[in-house]
């Protein structure tokens, strides 16, 4: 019972997290958490075997599956700013509380009977239990089980599978392409400038700089841009060049060591 | 026992509630797996609460249909998501017109 | 030779046929092939006439069945027809008249480019009139009627260019269907009550039946004979025919077609003789036609206009003589053929004069025509001679047969007829005056000539009959020979010597044209239709109001009938079924907001379902 008293609110926060939450990657983790919590909750039941499961299937894999379109998606397809539907917030609240309620009052309170509890069952180990279950009452919805994930993969893959209507272009289009491009909008044909190779920082999340020191946004990968996460050290870097610059005057400067091997 | 059975009803009305709010598709789909082991903690409380273990059963069963669902649900929001470069359910309303 | 009677129909029904489907190089001598067709039958007839002269009376009557026309249960309808002594008059009469008309339209349509059709036409006129004439069943006379209905509508219109053509055409088809439905009904009616629709069969039939149904049927054959034959109430139509060619108005608006209601009630002469009402109805409807149409005459100032309503004059008398009975048939179909030869005659003089005047037909811009077109004025009046009665003309011996039957029959009805001779003499002098005698009053442009001599002989032609057409009389012989036909009419001893009858209708006749001469010699005669004039010449040149009657009568009731159906199908009827339609749109406009298309307001509707389907349960489980 303590287990339940700990879990149920971790677990009730989490779940109001999926609904509250601004990232969808946040959202993920909440739900992660209350599938852990779940697991755990089993194993308190007596399910020792949907306890393993639970965290393999459902952490293990559909979690891992979620994160990863998350990220094939794009962390910036967050939700649209504006609620398109008039009072659809305030009602889905209403209803949802007025369901609540009546639920836990009305079903909740209607369970009774004392708990037989499943030391019986369970008594050849839970697995044991299951199996002969599963493999003796419950033998056909196993198999159709079977044929149902089978078809669920070929889904899968039949709608991920992205047609190809153009021929590949091959270097030479992609090349005159680019020219092209140069020529009527004037993008710059090359190669991007990776990040931080003119930087005074050498990280991904410091933009490039041009021989003249604007730096170029473009040089930084999207995802650091989507997140917020680009550092512009321009101006300080340039005061810091400068003080460089006049303690190579000043030997008892304490920046000399940096620069030491460049000496 | 019926403390157990309340908790699996608000993490359900939770995720009731969250699909009917979210608009990122991901995220309404997460809420619809809050949903499903919401049921999946009432199963295997009923079951023990009647010391058999057919009710655990089921909830090995709604975990499979969950993971074939999750796999060809996520292919459509990819599938969808390279058409329409969105993920939001409401840009999704073919239904009208 | 006189089982040939189909011949007689299929020759000109083939020209026409041969002249409709023939291209452009026929136009060179398609008139000729028209004229040919109408010849050869004319010939054909003939040589039957004279064999049927050779016969005995008794057995003159000779019937042909070519084939099985409808045969549908009960109802059997054979294709025959009949050559006997009314019909071989009639067939002389169309073939004669018509070939000579044929001749005259070769030179009065020669600049017009659509002769050979025009010719065309004429031939299934023919064709269709003989198919009524000869026909031995109702319903094949039916097919004659019809076809001589489509014949008149299509030259009415000949000029279909000029919309008054065109109206006119559409007005005398429309006029004509009230009498056709007369017709047909009289037919169904033969046929539900004696089971057949042969015209033997049924006038054998008719002395049996009840008087109800003799008298229905000759009242509603009446109303067919009314609309073919332009008699009140069905007369409006035929003034307005006058748009077609003049050979058409001379051909079927005078000589032929519009006489086939005269026919029509001579030939039914059982029923008729077996009704006295329908009798009655046959004699009021041409004695008021008789004067309405003499009256018209007077007023109108176009030459072919007075000419027509002279045509309805006459009509009316052969229409009274028919009314009655026995008496007046044979009177009836000898005036109707004197007729056919004078008033043929003088509407081919009025086209002659026409084509010399640059068609124009006001007669107030004629004037002084005679020394210009000796041999159309001389035509001309002896037509006049025969219309009025003058002794020996034809129109004489016909006229005062049917005066003096009338007479025999009630008084005041033969003081009507007499009193219609004294107008006719009078409109018709003032038509001779004001056309070929006064001062001229043409305008300086015109150049009134002669016509041509292709248009002038059947002039002369049609002249010489007017002059000797009552050679018929000769020896009571047409009442002979229609007696097999039309039944023997007991003489009447009138209260006055027959001579002195004959003396005072000439003194009438004298009366009238001398009353013309002096109108209209007294003083010039205005190039213009003067409008101040007495309230009978406005009435007259107004046709009586006739048209203004219909208008009122039927015409507008109609509308407003259909107006109001219009309405009623508009807003009542539709109006009920859009209002459903549109309510049923305004529900679903309504439905419609909640439908925005987006998942999550679905979802919503069902989680507030779900809710609401709980709280039930939660009410009856507590209950």
């Amino acid at each position: 019972m303590i287990t339940f008293w700990i879990l149920a609110p971790i677990m009730v926060i989490a779940a109001l997290g999926l609904i509250f939450a601004k990232k969808a990657v946040h959202a993920a983790l909440a739900l992660a958490l209350v599938m852990i919590s779940l697991a755990v909750l089993y194993a308190a039941q007596g399910a020792p075997f949907l306890f393993a499961v639970q965290i393999i299937v459902y952490t293990g894999a559909i979690m891992m599956l979620f994160l990863f379109v998350l990220m094939l998606v794009g962390v910036g397809s967050s939700d649209a700013l504006r609620e398109t539907i008039a009072g659809q917030k305030f009602f889905a609240a209403a209803v949802g509380l007025v369901f609540g309620v009546t639920v836990v009052l009305a079903i909740g309170q209607t369970v009774s009977g004392a708990v037989v509890g499943l030391e019986e069952a369970n008594a050849n180990s839970n697995a044991y239990g299951l199996a002969e279950l599963l493999f003796g009452k419950y033998v056909l919805a196993f198999e159709f089980t079977s044929a149902l994930l089978i078809t669920a993969a070929l889904g899968a893959m039949v709608l991920a599978h992205k047609e190809r209507l153009t021929p590949r272009s091959s270097q030479a289009d992609i090349s005159a392409r680019r020219m092209r491009e140069y020529a009527e909008s004037g993008r710059h044909p090359g190669n991007q400038p990776t990040p931080g190779v003119f930087a005074r920082h050498n990280a991904v999340d410091t933009p490039a700089l041009l021989p003249d020191g604007t730096p170029v946004e473009a040089s930084i990968s999207p995802s650091i841009v989507e997140r917020g996460q680009v550092r512009h050290g321009f101006d300080d870097d340039v005061d810091k060049v400068v003080d460089q610059l006049r303690s190579e005057d000043d030997p008892s400067s304490p920046d000399r060591e940096s620069f030491g091997g460049e000496k | 026992m019926n403390e157990y059975i309340s908790l699996s009803l608000i993490l359900f009305t939770i995720g009731a509630v969250g699909v009917l709010v979210r608009r990122n598709a991901i995220i309404v789909f997460m809420c619809i797996e809050l949903m499903l082991n919401a049921t999946n903690l009432a199963f295997v409380s009923f079951s023990r609460q009647h010391g058999n273990l057919d009710g655990q059963v089921a909830a090995f069963f709604v975990m499979v249909v969950a993971a074939a669902e999750v796999v060809v649900g996520l292919s459509i929001i990819v599938s969808i998501y390279r058409a329409r470069r969105t993920t939001s359910v409401d840009d999704a309303n073919l239904l009208k017109s | 030779m006189l089982d040939l009677q189909w011949l007689l129909i299929a020759i000109p029904l083939a020209s026409g046929a041969l002249l409709l489907v023939w291209g452009k190089e026929s136009d060179r001598f398609g008139h000729l092939i028209g004229t040919a067709a109408s010849a050869a039958s004319f010939v054909l007839g003939a040589i039957m006439f004279a064999e049927l002269l050779g016969e005995n009376a008794e057995e003159r009557s000779h019937a042909v069945s070519l084939f099985t026309w409808i045969d549908a249960g009960r109802f059997h309808v054979e294709m025959t027809f009949v050559f006997d002594q009314l019909s071989a008059l009639f067939v002389l009469l169309i073939t004669g008249v018509g070939t000579l008309i044929h001749v005259y339209s070769i030179g009065y349509m020669a600049h017009d480019e659509r002769r050979r059709r025009f010719f065309a036409f004429l031939n299934i006129f023919i064709a269709a009139m003989l198919t009524l004439v000869l026909a031995g069943d109702y319903l094949v006379l039916f097919l004659g009627w019809e076809g001589v209905g489509l014949a008149s509508y299509l030259l009415i219109g000949f000029w279909q260019h000029k919309p008054s053509a065109a109206a006119a055409a559409k007005k005398a088809f429309v006029v004509n269907r009230v009498g056709d439905l007369g017709m047909a009904l009289a037919i169904m009616l033969m046929f539900a009550q004696f089971g057949t629709s042969a015209i033997e069969a049924v006038n054998a039939a008719a002395p049996g039946a009840t008087d109800t149904v003799t008298t229905s049927l000759g009242l509603l054959l009446l109303l067919g004979a009314c609309g073919k034959s332009a008699q009140v109430p069905l007369q409006s139509w035929l003034l307005d025919a006058m748009e077609g060619p003049t050979p058409v108005s001379a051909l079927i608006h005078a000589a032929t077609m519009v006489t086939a209601g005269v026919y029509l009630v001579v030939r039914s002469n059982a029923i008729f003789d077996a009704s006295e009402v329908a009798r009655n109805a046959v004699i009021v409807v041409g004695l008021v036609t008789l004067l309405a149409g003499a009256w018209i005459g007077c007023a109108k100032d176009d030459i072919k206009k007075a000419l027509a309503g002279s045509t309805m004059s006459q009509i009316g008398y052969m229409m009274l003589a028919a009314g009655l009975g026995p008496a007046g048939y044979a009177f009836a179909i000898f005036h109707l053929i004197t007729h056919g030869f004078f008033k043929a005659n003088m509407f081919l003089g009025a086209g002659s004069v026409m084509h010399g005047m640059d068609d124009d037909v006001d007669m107030r811009h004629y004037g002084g025509l005679r020394s210009m077109m000796p041999v159309t004025f001389a035509t001309f009046g002896l037509g006049y001679l025969a219309i009025i009665g003058v002794p020996p003309f034809a129109g004489f011996w016909s006229k005062d047969k049917i005066i003096e039957a009338a007479f025999g029959q009630n008084f005041w009805v033969g003081l009507g007829a007499l009193l219609g001779a004294g107008v006719t003499a009078f409109y018709m002098t003032r038509l001779m005056i004001m056309t070929f005698l006064s001062e001229k009053r043409w305008r300086e442009e015109v150049h009134p000539h002669e016509s041509p001599r292709v248009m002038t002989w059947p002039l002369i032609a049609l002249a010489a009959l007017s002059a000797v057409g009552g050679i018929l009389l000769l020896g009571d012989w047409v009442s002979e020979w229609l007696e097999p036909v039309v039944g023997h009419a007991e003489h009447h001893e009138l209260a006055v010597p027959a001579i002195v009858l004959t003396l005072i209708i000439t003194l009438v006749v004298a009366v009238g044209v001398v009353a013309a001469v002096v109108f209209y010699r007294r003083e010039p005669i205005a190039a213009e239709t003067p409008s101040s004039v007495s309230i009978f010449a406005r009435a007259g040149r107004h046709e009586l109001y006739g048209n203004e009657l219909n208008e009122a009568v039927v015409v507008r009731p109609t509308r407003h009938l259909t107006r109001f159906l219009v309405w009623l199908d508009g807003k009542g009827i539709d109006g009920f079924v859009t209002g459903v339609a549109d309510r049923l749109g305004d529900t679903s406009q309504f439905l419609r907001k909640p439908q925005t298309g987006l998942v999550r307001s679905y979802a919503l509707t069902m989680f507030g379902g779900v809710a609401i389907i709980i709280l039930c349960l939660l009410a009856v489980t507590l209950a």
